[in-house]
């Protein structure tokens, strides 16, 4: 009699690595991490001294003379722009019952998301405050009086 | 209809609610960041345009609405860090409701001070 045979356990992801794994971790490490940079940011911009009343060019000049607060935001913006897509990519998938909607909503997705990211890293490494003349006469830390 | 759906996941109560409440938190964020880092980048037009629009953020009615942005943003952060927990912590998800109910308990201790403080800036002026 011959020995019957058992089918071998189906392997375990996909060649190529696991996708959907990588980015279910990706959401809870990167949340994580957002927990303490954006509750960090909102309590630096809108509860210290006069909060979101003092917020302007200066302010953000301030800010961005360090690079501390550079890499900061570039973290942030990073990992919540990254999270954000990931998250809508998952509400794409789970609400869209036709390819062609499935396909616009992340095409548009996927644009904003490159808009986001490459328009905020310029801001973050270009923006030079003592470039403007008005400002940079006006203020001590551009050099000027 | 069922009138007791014992034993059963996502049907009503806190699983399905905090679920409901982390997907639209989440969307509304998503589109904030988009328009924040359109604001921001009114830095590199220049100090008058950045002023300008930073402004719109110290009106009344948009002062308002920070304070729903950062309601929908600690309840996001909140129960992302119960989702942590009912996925890695060996107990998480045998305590799943009581982690819910700590995340309404942490987040109503967090936005009253915040509330207090943000709304006397908006509409107090300092």
């Amino acid at each position: 009699m011959a020995t019957p045979v058992i089918a071998p356990p189906r392997s375990r992801a996909a060649k190529g690595g696991n996708f959907e794994l990588n980015s279910w971790l990706f959401m809870r490490g990167s949340g994580l991490i957002l927990v303490v940079l954006v509750i960090g940011h909102l309590f630096v911009n809108l509860m210290v001294g006069k909060g979101i009343e003092r917020v302007d060019f200066a302010f953000v000049a301030g800010k961005w003379s360090s690079p501390f607060w550079q890499t900061w935001d570039l973290a942030m913006l990073w990992l919540a722009e990254l999270h954000g897509m990931n998250g809508l990519r998952t509400i794409i998938n789970d609400y869209t019952t036709k390819d062609t909607s499935r396909f616009v909503l992340k095409t548009l997705l996927y644009f904003s998301a490159f808009i986001v990211l490459v328009l905020g890293t310029l801001v973050i490494f270009t923006f030079d405050p003592c470039g403007d003349p008005g400002f940079a006469s006006e203020n001590t830390f551009c050099g000027g009086n | 209809m069922a009138s007791s759906p014992v034993g059963t996941l996502y049907r009503g109560r806190e699983g399905m609610w905090t679920w409901v409440a982390h997907r639209i938190t989440g969307v509304v964020l998503f589109f904030f960041l988009f328009a924040h880092v359109i604001d921001t980048a009114m830095v590199r037009v220049s100090p008058e345009a950045y002023n300008q629009t930073v402004e719109i953020y110290k009106n009344p009615i948009v002062g308002l609405m920070e304070a729903g942005l950062v309601a929908a943003l600690l309840f996001h952060a909140f129960n992302g860090i119960r989702l942590i927990l009912v996925d890695f912590w060996s107990q998480g998800p045998r305590y799943h409701k009581q982690l819910a109910y700590g995340v309404v308990v942490l987040w109503t201790v967090l936005m009253v001070p915040f509330l207090i403080r943000h709304l006397s800036h908006v509409f107090g002026g300092n």
